[in-house]
């Protein structure tokens, strides 16, 4: 760590700050460089934040036109053709966030981020992607795992009500504020390309996963058996099947959402079996899930990401962008549901209708959601720069509905306990 | 669907934000993204720099201005169509009456003291306006709900008081760096440049009574002729050297404890200031509060911790500037965290006076910190805080009042919650705001003033602005711009009576009614005599008593959770966010509170702050029944996967 001393100038801005992080955690936010693809009301709110808390810099990139309703939680410029007419998304972005600390240098880079290799990424800190497919985020995320110096990596996803984040520090040393002094933490993240193989293998007694779920809880029909079940030849598929290895049996199960039955505690292993191709199966989070929070989660992740699937093929199919669908789009994407469930033998009551219309309608974003997960984003990406307080592993996710922010530390392979 | 009815309310709601800072410039920015269109907002705070780095509606070029208006200005550039009415106005004046309060839908608060905060709840509640109520400081945050009959108000839950320290630990027997920053500010600093009528304990020495302060009046009166190095190092002697060396004297104060040691300038500085920064006689700009010691001297960095030479040098230059540029003010005087000339001379006092005692020295940066009461702030927080202010501002004006949530925004999670949602407790029955129940008070009513009582109890503990007392038929006291001069003249006399000889005697057994007309709050006060108070830890002479917490249900065993609960949970509001609380410091250190015990969550209340290292680390036990995630709770999505029906369903009972 070099030892410049901020300037006065600084002092002075920061100094509210400097009292909650402290002069090197403020030093190391001034030599950071953060890059962030695909503009959104989220990422306003994000970029807002890590421009006021005094980053070295930010690179936006987006290279979409401006139009009236571009985004609509958005506070950086004014509703005037006039005044964006011929600019992109990040041009009119950065233009505004300059004037909110004339200490940070704003700029602009033209083109696609999957497009761009290796050396480009060397300049950056930290990568925050949005807007984009799931494939573009792995492979974004597996390029940034490649270059010599960690840079930190996060994508954002924010719909109607809901708002994820999902991190990968990689491998993360820092030091941990203990009462007694501080003691040296070391955080194994992994990569979405290991959530998307979790998904895929299913059994794969590497990626056993130790936790605590009540059998009964999650499953409406449990079959025992000593051998490895062959998930090929199962004879329905279900929306999820759960496949448990407890006491030298295999326990096998599909997944019951209705949670009525007696509390059964016991430490089981947790293999996953998706429906679909490995695409979607990181969006289907399964892993060292408290039963309290599991039961929340997998609720909502399991029908999310199903409709994820769903949104995603439609959009492959239909040449779209990610996000381009509407309500519009809803007989088709209807349409589409019923054939995929009927080629997988799959059972459509899993994909409601109903929280399809309201995701294809809530494209929109919620303004206090945004502002909730922009901050929580902005303060994650300080706390990994600065090297100060603990960073989340490796899931956010808000829904307004409930009001709950939940962390999820999801496809660890490491099963070492947990930090209280 | 859902969306459309949501947008309709919040289109026709008419809201009212007080506080325009931190939470406030979020707050406005996205209650006006998510389509609020009718937004009155009261703040009386101008822009000063060091807002810049979070309330993100101001620029550079707007220090100076009203908050509210450049807020406004700078809002209406993005959403032109909406109307936003500034107030640049102390939300506790006459014309923000109950009658102004009614026209609105909701309160939003971002204040950032305890006094605003209890005045805005009573206006609330007396005119049946629900109130969503806030407040930060550093990573941590709230949102609370506050509406009349259905949820507890802001005061149902007495508030921590702020700290106060015994004077005679100030005066004799500091042991920790705040006491000499007390001493610093709220006695040296007060005695040389404040008000000379106001009274002041600077010679005051608990133990040795009044014999060597005969002549100690003469020693803080600059000379005829007097050269102002010569003066400032004349007062050095006296409060690091003699008063120590006097102090010394006492061989019983010193018994346990170490014991200080006299300084004085010569020793640590023999010779005369020297300046390494060109001549100090130069007034930069030629304004005067821009003169800084530290300049002269030419000390750059204020995270440096000065030695106690450089301390002196500080002290000494800082004190002939005070009287070379800065003497017409000296006399009115208020210490202010934003004087820097006061900073430095208040830093480099606390400094020399740790030094005598023991204390590690700080850096101008720290003790500016402490003196100032300066809160910790962050951009992020204030805007999680903003957006869950909004989503509880949506669900009042749906009149939702079964989702009604407090929000706690933690620093570490807990059971896996940064955002932690908790279900709104019921008032309580016996809050003497939202209840009527009367209030106790011990009092000497043969020694205590109508000033003290009006002082100590109206005015700080019930936070009444407007004050009127009453004994039976008799107005005791009053104030208001419409009183006749006979009235101001006797209630003035009143004030200087002690209880027992008011015109209408308040002796024990005594109900005295306190109401206050602009928050259209009353209490009775039942008053009970007592001869002797406890100087040390009673240091007001009264006691005030009765409003009791809430009792907490019992409502199972906790055998499933109770050891493992450890969770970090922020403290209450009341001590969230109060930069311009000048009598609170915050104080240092972490408390800790073990595992396994019950607590309610008025006890997150009591829980410090550890500021020395940075980051905030607040470690209590939090309440368990009220927490939403209960362990035994399952919550399933069921209704084939609409997310809206998330059945929350208790297996407790
Ligand atoms: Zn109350």
């Amino acid at each position: 760590m070099e030892n410049e001393e901020l300037t006065e100038q600084e002092t002075a801005l920061y100094d509210r700050q400097i009292r909650v992080w402290g002069v090197d955690a403020q030093r190391r936010l001034s030599k950071s460089h953060i890059l962030v693809s695909g503009v959104s009301g989220t990422i306003i709110e994000f970029c807002k934040n890590i421009v006021l808390a005094g980053v070295g810099s930010l690179t936006l990139m987006d290279d979409r036109m401006v139009t009236v309703d571009a985004i609509s939680a958005n506070f950086l410029f004014p509703p005037d053709e006039d005044m964006f007419r011929g600019k992109s998304l990040a041009e009119v972005c950065c233009d505004a966030l300059k004037d909110f600390n004339p200490m940070v240098h704003v700029s602009v880079q033209k083109g696609d981020l999957s497009s761009f290799d290796g050396d480009f990424y060397d300049k950056f800190s930290a990568v925050v992607v949005n807007c984009c497919s799931l494939p573009t985020k792995r492979l974004i995320n597996e390029k940034c795992r490649k270059r010599p110096k960690r840079i930190a990596f996060y994508t954002l996803d924010c719909r109607d009500s809901c708002g994820e984040i999902f991190i990968d520090l990689q491998n993360y040393i820092y030091e941990q504020k203990k009462l007694d002094g501080t003691v040296e933490c070391q955080l194994q993240y992994p990569s979405f390309e290991t959530l998307v193989e979790l998904g895929k293998l299913g059994v794969n007694s590497n990626l056993a996963l130790s936790c605590s779920i009540p059998l009964d809880l999650v499953c409406e029909s449990v079959t025992e058996s000593t051998k490895e079940p062959d998930l090929v030849t199962l004879p329905v598929h279900p929306a999820r099947y759960v496949l448990i290895f407890e006491e030298s049996k295999w326990i096998f199960g599909c997944v019951n959402f209705d949670g009525v039955s007696a509390p059964r505690r016991s430490t089981l292993r947790v293999f996953l079996y998706s429906p679909f191709s490995c695409q979607e199966a990181v969006a289907v989070h399964w892993s060292t899930l408290p039963r309290k929070v599991s039961k929340v989660y997998f609720g909502m992740r399991d029908c999310m990401s199903l409709i994820r699937v769903v949104i995603e093929k439609f959009e492959e199919a239909e040449g779209r962008k990610a996000g381009e669908t509407s309500i519009a789009d809803l007989p088709s994407i209807l349409k589409l549901k019923k054939e995929l469930c009927q080629a997988e033998s799959f059972n459509e009551y899993h994909i409601p209708d109903s929280l399809l219309q309201r995701l294809l309608m809530g494209t929109m974003e919620h303004p206090p959601v945004c502002a909730i997960i922009g901050g929580i984003l902005g303060q994650e990406v300080i706390k990994a720069i600065s090297g100060k307080g603990d960073p989340l592993k490796n899931f956010f996710f808000f829904d307004a509905m409930d009001g709950k922010g939940i962390i999820e530390d999801i496809g660890s392979t490491n099963t070492e306990p947990e930090q209280p | 669907m859902e969306f459309e009815q949501q947008l309709e309310v919040i289109k026709s709601a008419k809201v009212l934000m007080v506080g325009a800072g931190g939470i406030g410039c979020e707050l406005l920015k996205t209650l006006a993204l998510s389509g609020f269109q009718d937004i009155h907002i009261i703040d009386m705070d101008t822009i000063e720099v060091s807002n810049l780095n979070r309330q993100f509606l101001f620029r550079q070029s707007h220090v100076g201005q009203s908050k509210a208006k450049v807020a406004r200005d700078a809002v209406l550039r993005f959403r032109p169509n909406i109307n936003i009415t500034p107030y640049h106005a102390n939300v506790k004046g006459p014309e923000f009456n109950i009658d102004f309060f009614k026209q609105f839908n909701v309160v939003l608060n971002g204040l950032d003291n305890l006094d605003a905060r209890r005045h805005v709840n009573r206006l609330c509640l007396a005119a049946g306006v629900p109130l969503v109520e806030s407040g930060t400081t550093g990573f941590l945050g709230q949102v609370t709900v506050h509406v009349k009959g259905k949820t507890e108000c802001y005061e149902c839950q007495p508030k921590p008081t702020p700290k106060s320290y015994p004077v005679c630990t100030i005066t004799s027997t500091p042991s920790k760096f705040v006491h000499c920053i007390v001493w610093a500010k709220d006695l040296l600093f007060a005695k040389l440049f404040g008000d000379k009528n106001q009274g002041n304990d600077l010679n005051t020495r608990s133990s040795d009574g009044a014999s060597s302060s005969d002549n100690a009046e003469d020693a803080f009166e600059r000379r005829a002729g007097e050269d102002s190095e010569h003066y400032g190092r004349r007062i050095y002697d006296h409060v690091f050297g003699y008063n120590i060396e006097m102090a010394l004297g006492n061989e019983e104060a010193w018994k346990n404890r170490d014991r200080p040691k006299p300084i004085y300038s010569g020793d640590v500085l023999p010779e005369k200031l020297s300046y390494q920064n060109g001549n100090v006689e130069d007034c930069p700009n030629g304004d005067p509060s821009s003169v800084s010691a530290m300049a002269s001297l030419g000390l750059k960095n204020p995270q440096d911790i000065w030695s106690l030479r450089e301390n002196t040098r500080v002290f000494l230059e800082a004190f002939k500037l005070f009287f070379g540029k800065r003497e017409k003010e000296i006399g009115n005087l208020i210490f202010d965290k934003d004087d820097q000339l006061a900073v430095e001379l208040v830093t480099a006092a606390a400094n020399i006076r740790a030094a005598s005692f023991g204390i590690p020295l700080h850096s101008l940066f720290e003790a500016k910190g402490i003196a100032g009461n300066i809160v910790h702030a962050v951009a992020t927080t204030n805007a999680i805080i903003a957006g869950l202010i909004v989503i509880e501002a949506i669900k009042v004006l749906r009149g939702e009042t079964n989702k009604y949530r407090m929000t706690y925004c933690l620093e570490h999670p807990a059971r896996k919650m940064l955002l932690m949602p908790v279900e709104p407790f019921e008032p309580n029955k016996s809050c003497y705001v939202c209840s009527e129940t009367p209030l106790s008070l011990e009092v000497n009513t043969r020694r205590s003033k109508l000033r003290d009582f009006v002082d100590k109890i109206v005015k700080s503990k019930l936070g009444m602005n407007l004050p009127i007392i009453m004994h039976g038929s008799t107005l005791l006291y009053e104030v208001g711009d419409d009183l006749e001069e006979d009235e101001v003249a006797n209630y003035t006399a009143n004030l200087e009576k002690v209880l027992a000889e008011l015109p209408s005697p308040v002796t024990s057994g005594s109900v005295l009614k306190v109401e206050d007309l602009q928050q259209e709050f009353t209490c009775n006060i039942n008053v009970k005599h007592r001869e002797n108070f406890d100087k040390e830890k009673e240091p007001d002479g009264m006691l005030l008593s009765g409003w009791t917490e809430i009792p907490t249900p019992e409502k199972e065993n906790d055998s499933s959770l109770g050891k493992e609960e450890i969770v970090s949970t922020p403290y209450q509001t009341a001590s969230l966010g109060t930069e311009n609380d000048d009598l609170e410091i915050i104080p240092a250190g972490v408390d800790i509170v073990p595992g396994g015990t019950k607590r309610k969550l008025s006890d997150i209340s009591n829980a410090t702050t550890s500021s020395s290292a940075g980051v905030l680390d607040v470690t209590v036990n939090s309440q368990k029944p009220e927490v939403i995630d209960d362990d035994n709770d399952v919550v399933v999505m069921i209704d084939g996967g609409n997310l809206n029906a998330n059945k929350k369903k208790k297996m407790l009972e």
